[in-house]
Formats: structure tokens, sequence, C-alpha cells
């Protein structure tokens, strides 16, 4: 093992981890509104990069295809709160996950049936050469780093600096106290929906050009952002993006040096499983203690 | 008329909570509701807000409300400090303050009256950059008043802001209320059990028994009362 290769391996597992980071920033965007986990956040991604992949077939070129996507995404988003998940709002969970898991199905056989399973290839708006003469990583997984972090400042500053911002982090935290200042909370929770299948839309956009296109490219993504999601605490935003990036690099080391590349998805499940075991409330995320 | 209420019905699922209850306010008035616990004074203050299913007439300015959303009366200037204060706990003060004003569109006057605010409750301008839950009680009852102010509000509806309060800081925050209804000219409905308090601060008031009106009248007449006296003022 030398010094090369374990940068190598880093900066790789820098590029998936920073996918995996917007992914597990959208479960946590709508786990903070909901405090249910998406199941179908993956699907929402993958189908949403079909659009895209229409578009760019379609003769768009690259940049405007991928922000009508981001677009149209985020509208996709809007409308599945509103006539899928608004009805079942005051349902048990076990019915609300329920209806996640068939949104799942449906939008993977939907993409199925108008894309067919076969295996497209996804183009990437980055050079094919290694940029400034870096050898150690490829220009594609420079740039969705770079398009991560830009995607994540973006955020950052929306929901930390705007009055809209505010308003749907306290219609998540407190809808009625919201509801009484005017604040129209349905609308927050659907723009919350919106938003967060808009950031999967990128995530799905930058992974595309290296897991192929095909209605079940997000499977094994998403158990990697839910361990990412679950390391940096579920209802910390910061915590997923670090969580993010650092089960990308352990995956990353440990599938190279340790435990082959067969076994990097079972990763995933024992990061989810020892975080459960050992600090449910993952490594940035609050600890709820109720005074009786 | 600031706001009428007649034949006011509310109910939690099956479980009926006021059966008709009726009163009217003056716009820039104080009224008090008293009762005891479970009389259906905060169901009241719900009620007007759209927060719990209603039957009966609801006016606002002439305007009816009943059947509306929060949102909406929100929106018309009927600001309501919770029963429990309704802090946004992980927010900070100032945001806390801010969001009291999330549906107003004159940046300045909102920057004006967040000054204001600060004026009548010095102690929070201290602490605006804090996180709300970590505030005291007192100083959380002061927020949730001037989350409501910021609001720019016709009509305050306070529910037991005495509530935990010790009683040298009650009566500085009844002082400071008294200020805010004579400066701002914005009607207050008050709930407390405190009564000797409210019916101080108080023009008019209502005292409420199992969800019905049972006595109405001035504070200075409540105040005389031999029943309220025996039962709600205790000498």
């Amino acid at each position: 093992m030398t010094l090369d290769a374990v940068i190598l391996q880093v900066l790789a597992g820098l590029a998936t981890g920073g996918i995996y980071a917007s992914l597990a920033l959208a479960l946590v965007m709508i786990y903070h509104a909901t405090h249910l986990v998406n199941f179908a956040q993956g699907e929402m991604a993958m189908f949403t990069t079909y659009i895209a992949w229409s578009l760019i077939n379609a003769g768009m070129p690259y940049w405007p295809a991928f922000l009508l996507t981001v677009g149209i995404a985020f509208i996709l988003g809007m409308f599945i709160e509103r006539i899928v998940i608004r009805p079942v709002e005051n349902a048990p969970v076990l019915g609300v996950v329920v209806v996640f898991i068939g949104l799942l199905v449906i939008l993977n056989s939907v993409a199925g049936w108008i894309y067919t399973y076969t295996i497209k290839s996804f183009p990437s708006p980055f050079p094919r050469q290694p940029i400034l003469g870096i050898h150690y990583i490829s220009a594609h997984e420079l740039g969705a780093i770079g398009v991560t972090l830009a995607v994540l400042a973006l955020l950052y500053g929306f929901f930390r600096f705007t009055p809209l911002g505010l308003a749907m982090r306290a219609a998540a935290q407190n809808p009625e106290s919201s509801r009484l200042v005017g604040i129209r909370v349905g609308w927050m929770l659907a723009l919350g929906w919106g938003l967060a299948a808009a950031v999967g839309a990128v995530a799905g956009m930058m992974v595309a050009p290296v897991v192929y296109l095909d209605p079940n490219m997000m499977s094994g993504i998403l158990l990697y952002a839910f361990a990412a999601a679950l390391l940096g605490g579920i209802d910390s935003p910061g915590g997923a993006v670090l969580g993010g990036f650092a089960v990308g690099v352990l995956e990353n080391l440990l599938g190279a040096f340790v435990i082959g590349n067969e076994l990097k998805l079972a990763v995933a499940l024992v990061l989810i499983v020892g975080v459960l075991l050992v600090k449910p409330s993952g490594l940035f995320g609050r600890v709820y203690v109720t005074r009786v | 008329m600031l706001l009428e209420v007649s034949g006011l019905h509310a109910a939690y699922g099956a479980t009926r909570v006021i059966h008709g209850i009726g009163f009217a306010m003056e716009e820039k008035s104080i009224t008090a509701l008293l009762g005891a616990n479970g009389a259906g004074k905060t169901t009241t203050l719900r009620a007007l807000c759209g927060m719990v299913k209603t039957e009966g007439q609801i006016r606002f300015r002439g305007e009816r409300i009943d059947g509306r959303s929060t949102e909406d009366i929100a929106r018309l200037g009927i600001a309501h400090v919770p029963d429990g204060r309704g802090t946004f706990l992980n927010l900070t003060a100032e945001e806390n303050l801010r969001l009291g004003a999330y549906t107003r569109r004159d940046r300045a006057a909102v920057e004006a009256d967040l000054e204001r605010v600060f004026g009548y409750f010095p102690q929070l301008r201290a602490r605006r950059a804090q996180q709300a839950g970590t505030l005291s009680g007192g100083e959380q009852q002061m927020l949730a008043v001037s989350r409501a102010l910021m609001l720019a509000p016709k009509l305050m509806l306070l529910d037991e802001p005495s509530f935990g309060l010790a009683p040298l800081l009650v009566r500085e925050l009844f002082a400071i209320l008294r200020a805010i209804n004579e400066r701002e000219r914005v009607g207050m409905l008050l709930v407390e059990q405190n009564a000797a308090m409210a019916l101080d601060l108080a023009d008019r008031a209502y005292l409420i028994e199992t969800g019905r009106v049972v006595l109405s009248g001035t504070a200075a007449d409540i105040k005389r009362d031999d029943a309220v006296r025996r039962a709600y003022l205790g000498y």
C-alpha cells in the first residue's frame, strides 16, 4: 500500500462521498419536516436523471439541460408532496413508510417502462483529461466535488440568510407557532420536498457518468446515503454532509486495502447497524432530552 | 368593534369544550377571560385562531373569520401568544422575532419595530443572538409577547402570560403590557388564572365556567362581585 495509492483512494472517495452527501442532505431535509426517512429519494434522483438524459439526447446542451432538470425536479418534488404525501400527513408512521416504498416502486417501474432497463451512458460536462495536471483524480470527479460543494453552499446560504429559509426551518420545528405568525406550513413542506428532489437530481446527474444510467442505479447509493445521514446524525444537515464524505472515503479505503470491492456495500450496512448500536443520534445529531 | 363572537362552540374530536360563548371587544381595549382550569379559556383563544373546529360566528373588524385557516387569520392582524409560549426553541431570539414579522413586507418598519420591542424588553437585545431555548422562563415569555408584537397586530391573544413567572416579574410584564396597549393601539384578549392581575389590567371581563359565559361586565364591576371575589380573588 503506497502513499500514492492511498491518496488516490481518498480523492476518489471524496468524489463519491460528495454524491452520498447530497443525497444524505436530501434525506435529512425531508426528515426535518416529516420525521421520516424518504425511501424513494434515490428513485426520485434516478427519474430526474433520465429526464436530463432525454433533454440532452434531444439536443440540448449540457448545462441548460442540467438547470432545467433541477427545475423540473423541484416541481416534481413539490408535486409529489402535494399529491401523494399530503393525504397521508396524519396517517400512522407505518402507513407513510408504505407510501414511500410504493413511490419507490412506481418511479422505478415507470422509468423502466419509459426508458427500458438497458444500461445507458450519461455524459459528463467535464473534460476527459485530468485538469491542472493532477493525475490522482479525474476531471469528472473533481468537477463533481465542486458541483456538490456549490450546491451545499447555496443551500446553506438559503436556509441561513433568507426569510423563506428561516420560515422553512421554523415550519419544520414548530408547525403550530409557524401558523400563528402566518407561515403557510403546508407550502413550506412542499418546498422542502422540492428542494430535496432538486438536490437529489444534482446527485443523480453527477453519479450517472460513473455508474451509468439504469432504473436501479441509485439503490446502492441510497444505502450509502442512509449510512452517511445516520453517521452524521439524521437531524443534522452539516453532519449529513460530513457523513457523506466520510462514508465515501471509508468505503474506498476499506474496499481497496482491507475487504476488497465485493464487500464494499457491506461497509454501509455495518455502519448503519454500528451507528444505531453505539451512537443512535449520530456524530452531530442532537440528543433530545425531555423533562418530565 | 374589534372582535365580535357569538354562539361559539368548539370541540376536540367528540369532546365539546365550549358551548355557545359570546362576547365583544372594542378597538384597542383589553378584555380578560377568567375562569378555573378546564373552563374553556384556552380553547376559546384557539377557536378564534382556527386551531380547533368551531361553530358559530367570529367577526374581526366586521369581517367573518370563523372557518378560515390559522395562517390567514394571523395575516389579518391577530397575534396569538399561545399556551406554553410557542417559542422556536432551536432558533435564536432574533430569528424568533423576525418570524413574527414574516408576513410583513414593510422592511423599514420591521426594523423600527425590532428596536421598539427591544425598548420594551431591553434584556432581549442582549440575548438576540442566543438560542431561544436557553433563555429563562421570564425571557421566553417576553420573547413570545415580542414575537406577537412584531406582527404589528390589531389584536393580541395572550394565553396565561403570567404562567410560571415569579410575582415580581408578573407585575413587570403586566406594566409593559399596559404600556404596549396604550402606545401601540392594539387590543388584547387576555386569558388568566391570576384574576387579580388580569382585572387590574383589563377594561372588561368575562367569567367562563364549563364552556359558557356566566358573568360579564366592566373589570371594576367584576372585581366587586362577591362570588368572583371568593372564588377567584381569594378574599
